[in-house]
C-alpha cells in the first residue's frame, strides 16, 4: 500500500503499518518535512511545547522541554523519526495522479507508478493559502503576499501593511512586521483567542492534562465546527508571552473588522468587530472555566484570585480603508489554507473540495486521511496527535486488508 | 401524560432547523434563496409594499398568506406619516431577526426564556440625505441593540446567547456588512 506525504502524519503512518508488517512505501515530493523546510516563515516556531513533540516510538529530548521549537528544530525531529523507520521513503516522488482501480488503487507519480489496495492521504491540509476572490478587485500598486510566501520583513516595501486574517498566522506576522516600525492593520473575522500560559502552565499543558485534546470527533457536539475553527491567536516564543488583539493594540496595530469588499480601491471593513471579540472573550472565558473545573476535581489548590483576561478592546474605528491613497503598500494574505487534491480522481471529495471522511476513514474502501484538523480528536493536527490516529486507522486499515470486518470509526 | 426530553419550549423546533442544516450541507444548490417584496408609490413619501412569494429548496415558495407594509416619514418632514420610515423598517428586521436568533440559540442551548425585549437605536445625522452637508454619510452613524432578557441563565450565559445571535443573523449581517446592489429601470 501507499502513504503519500513524508511529514509527521505519514510517517507516524509508516511506522504503525511496520508495527503490523504491512508492506508499504511512503511517497514524498520533496524530502522528509517538505513543508517545514519550504512553506514556513523564517521566525516561525511550533505552537506546542517541546515536551509535547511526540510521535510513535520517539519524542523531545532536549533540556528545555517547555520551549518551543524552531523551524531547523522541527525538520531536525521529523528527519530523527523517519531515521527510526524501517519502510521505504521515495523523495523527490511528487504524486500527480490517484484513481480507483479494480481492488484498489492506481498512484501515478513522476517517477513511476504503483498499485495498491489501500491509501493513506497524508499530503497535508495547508497545500494552497486561501485568498479571497475581493482580491481581484485591489486597485493596482499594491503588493500581496500569503503566508506560504512570507519569510521576513525583508521582502516587504516600506510601506503600510494590511493583514487580513486574525489566526495565529496573522497575528503573528502582524506582531513581526509591526516590530519593523511599518504602520499595520489587521482585518479581524472569526477568531480564538487563547493565554499563552495559565495558573503557571502553559494553555496545552492543561488542554492535555484535562483531556480537551483527546476529545474525539464522534464526542463533540457538532464536528463540522469544530474542524472550522481557526487556529487559535498562539505564538510559541522564549518567553513566553501572550499574543492577542491587545497586545497588537498596544503596540501600534490598527484593528478593523472582517473585509467585505473593495470597492473603488476602497477596502471595507464589517461593522461586527465587536461582536467577534466578544464572541472570542466569552469562548476564552469558558475554555478557563472548563480548566478551573477539571482542576478543582483533580485536586489542585483554588487560585487566590481568578486569572481573567480585560476585554478585548474594541474602540469605534473606521470602516473603510482608502487603498489608493499609498498608505497600504503590501496585503497579506491570512485567510487560511486548503489542501489540493487536485491529483485525487477519487470519488471522496465533497463540493468544496475536502475529503469526506469519519475519523479519517473516507466513503472510498481502503482510502485514508490522516494530518487534518479534528480528524479524530482535537490534537489531530499537532505532531503529538499523529500518532494515536495513525494507530486507530492502521488499525482498521489493517482489517480491511484482511479482509475482515473493520471495527467502527 | 407524556415526558418530554427537553422541558425547555421557546417554541422553536430545533430538532428540524438541525435537520435541515445537515440535509442542505449535502445539497447546498437547494440552500439557494431569493427573497422579493414589491413596493409601489402612493402619494408623496408614502408607498406600499408587500411580500408573498420567494424562491428556495429549488422551487418557488409562498408565505401563508400576503404581508404588507406601508412606508411613509413624519410630519416633521412635512410627509403626512402614513407609517414607519424605511430606516425604522431596517431597524424593525434588525431587532427581529435578533430576537429569532436568540430564541433559537436558547432552545438549541437548554435555555428557557420567559420574556426578551430588544430596544434600539440608529443613530444618524441627517444633513447627509438632505444633501447638507457631503461629508455625512445618508446611513446610521451606529446603531445600538440593548435586550432584556428574563430567562433561567446566567448573566455569562445571556451575554453568550445574545453573541451567538449576532453571529448567526443575517440582518445583523447585511447591515454591518457591504452589499452590491444593482438597480435598473423600465
Amino acid at each position: 500500500m501507499v502513504v503519500i506525504g513524508g511529514g509527521q502524519s505519514g510517517l507516524a503512518t509508516s511506522r504503525c503499518l511496520s508495527d503490523r508488517s504491512i508492506d508499504h512505501v511512503v511517497l514524498e515530493r520533496g524530502t522528509v518535512a517538505h513543508s517545514w523546510k519550504t512553506e514556513r516563515w523564517d521566525s516561525l516556531r511550533l505552537l506546542t511545547p517541546n515536551w509535547m513533540s511526540r510521535l510513535p516510538g520517539y519524542g523531545y529530548v532536549g533540556d528545555d522541554p517547555d520551549g518551543f521549537m524552531d523551524m531547523p528544530e522541527v525538520i531536525a525531529f521529523i528527519e530523527g523519526f523517519a531515521e527510526t523507520l524501517s519502510a521505504p521513503v521515495f523523495t523527490g516522488t511528487t504524486v500527480t495522479s490517484v484513481s480507483a482501480v479494480d481492488d484498489g488503487y492506481a498512484v501515478v507519480t513522476d517517477a513511476g507508478g504503483w498499485i495498491c489496495r489501500a491509501v493513506v492521504l497524508a499530503s497535508g491540509a495547508c497545500n494552497v493559502a486561501s485568498v479571497p476572490a475581493l482580491a481581484e478587485a485591489l486597485p493596482s500598486g499594491i503588493h500581496t503576499l500569503t503566508p506560504l510566501e512570507y519569510r521576513n520583513v525583508e521582502q516587504l516595501d516600506d510601506g503600510g501593511v494590511l493583514v487580513v486574517g486574525a489566526s495565529a498566522t496573522g497575528l503573528q506576522l502582524a506582531d513581526e512586521i509591526r516590530r519593523s516600525g511599518r504602520e499595520v492593520t489587521v482585518s479581524v473575522g472569526n477568531h480564538v483567542r487563547m493565554p499563552r500560559t495559565y495558573r503557571d502552565k502553559d494553555i496545552q499543558w492543561w488542554m492535555d492534562a484535562s483531556g480537551l485534546l483527546d476529545e474525539r470527533h464522534d464526542e463533540v457536539d457538532d464536528v463540522t465546527r469544530a474542524r472550522n475553527v481557526p487556529s487559535p491567536q498562539l505564538i510559541g516564543s522564549p518567553d513566553h508571552r501572550m499574543l492577542d488583539l491587545n497586545a497588537l493594540t498596544a503596540a501600534g496595530v490598527e484593528i478593523r473588522g472582517r473585509l467585505g469588499t473593495v470597492r473603488d480601491g476602497t477596502a471595507m471593513f464589517s461593522g461586527g468587530l465587536r461582536n467577534q471579540c466578544n464572541l472570542a472573550d466569552l469562548k476564552m472565558n469558558r475554555l478557563l472555566d472548563t480548566i478551573d473545573d477539571w482542576a478543582r476535581e483533580a485536586g489542585f489548590a483554588e487560585p487566590v484570585v481568578p486569572e481573567r483576561h480585560a476585554p478585548t478592546r474594541v474602540d469605534d474605528v473606521p470602516m473603510t480603508l482608502d487603498l489608493t491613497d499609498g498608505s497600504i503598500r503590501t496585503i497579506v494574505w491570512a485567510t487560511g489554507f486548503r489542501p489540493d487534491y487536485s491529483w485525487l480522481h477519487v470519488d471522496v471529495l465533497d463540493h468544496k473540495g475536502r475529503v469526506r471522511h469519519t475519523g479519517g476513514i473516507t466513503t472510498a474502501p481502503g482510502m485514508y486521511l490522516i494530518g487534518t484538523t479534528f480528524l479524530r480528536r482535537r490534537k489531530s493536527s499537532f505532531i503529538a496527535g499523529a500518532g494515536d490516529d495513525a494507530a486507530e486507522l492502521t488499525d482498521h486499515l489493517s482489517h480491511f486488508l484482511a479482509g475482515g470486518l473493520a471495527p467502527t470509526p | 401524560m407524556t415526558v418530554t426530553d427537553s422541558p425547555v419550549d421557546n417554541g422553536v423546533n430545533v430538532a428540524a432547523l438541525l435537520e435541515a442544516r445537515e440535509a442542505l450541507g449535502q445539497a447546498p444548490e437547494a440552500a439557494q434563496f431569493e427573497w422579493r417584496a414589491e413596493c409601489e408609490w402612493v402619494n408623496g413619501t408614502h408607498s406600499h409594499s408587500s411580500v408573498e412569494g420567494y424562491f428556495g429548496l429549488g422551487a418557488e415558495q409562498s408565505h401563508k398568506t400576503r404581508f404588507e407594509y406601508d412606508a411613509d416619514h413624519p410630519e416633521l418632514f412635512a410627509s403626512e406619516d402614513n407609517g414607519a420610515t424605511p430606516i425604522e423598517l431596517v431597524l424593525v428586521g434588525l431587532a427581529s431577526c435578533l430576537t429569532a436568533g436568540v430564541a433559537s440559540v436558547a432552545q438549541h442551548r437548554g435555555i428557557q426564556l420567559r420574556s426578551v425585549k430588544a430596544t434600539l437605536k440608529g443613530k444618524m445625522d441627517v444633513q447627509g440625505v438632505l444633501g447638507v452637508d457631503p461629508e455625512v454619510r445618508n446611513g446610521f452613524s451606529g446603531v445600538g441593540v440593548h435586550f432584556d432578557i428574563d430567562a433561567d441563565a446566567t448573566p455569562a450565559e445571556l451575554e453568550a446567547l445574545v453573541a451567538q445571535s449576532q453571529k448567526r443573523s443575517a440582518v445583523f449581517d447585511i447591515v454591518a456588512n457591504p452589499t452590491n446592489i444593482a438597480v435598473d429601470v423600465n
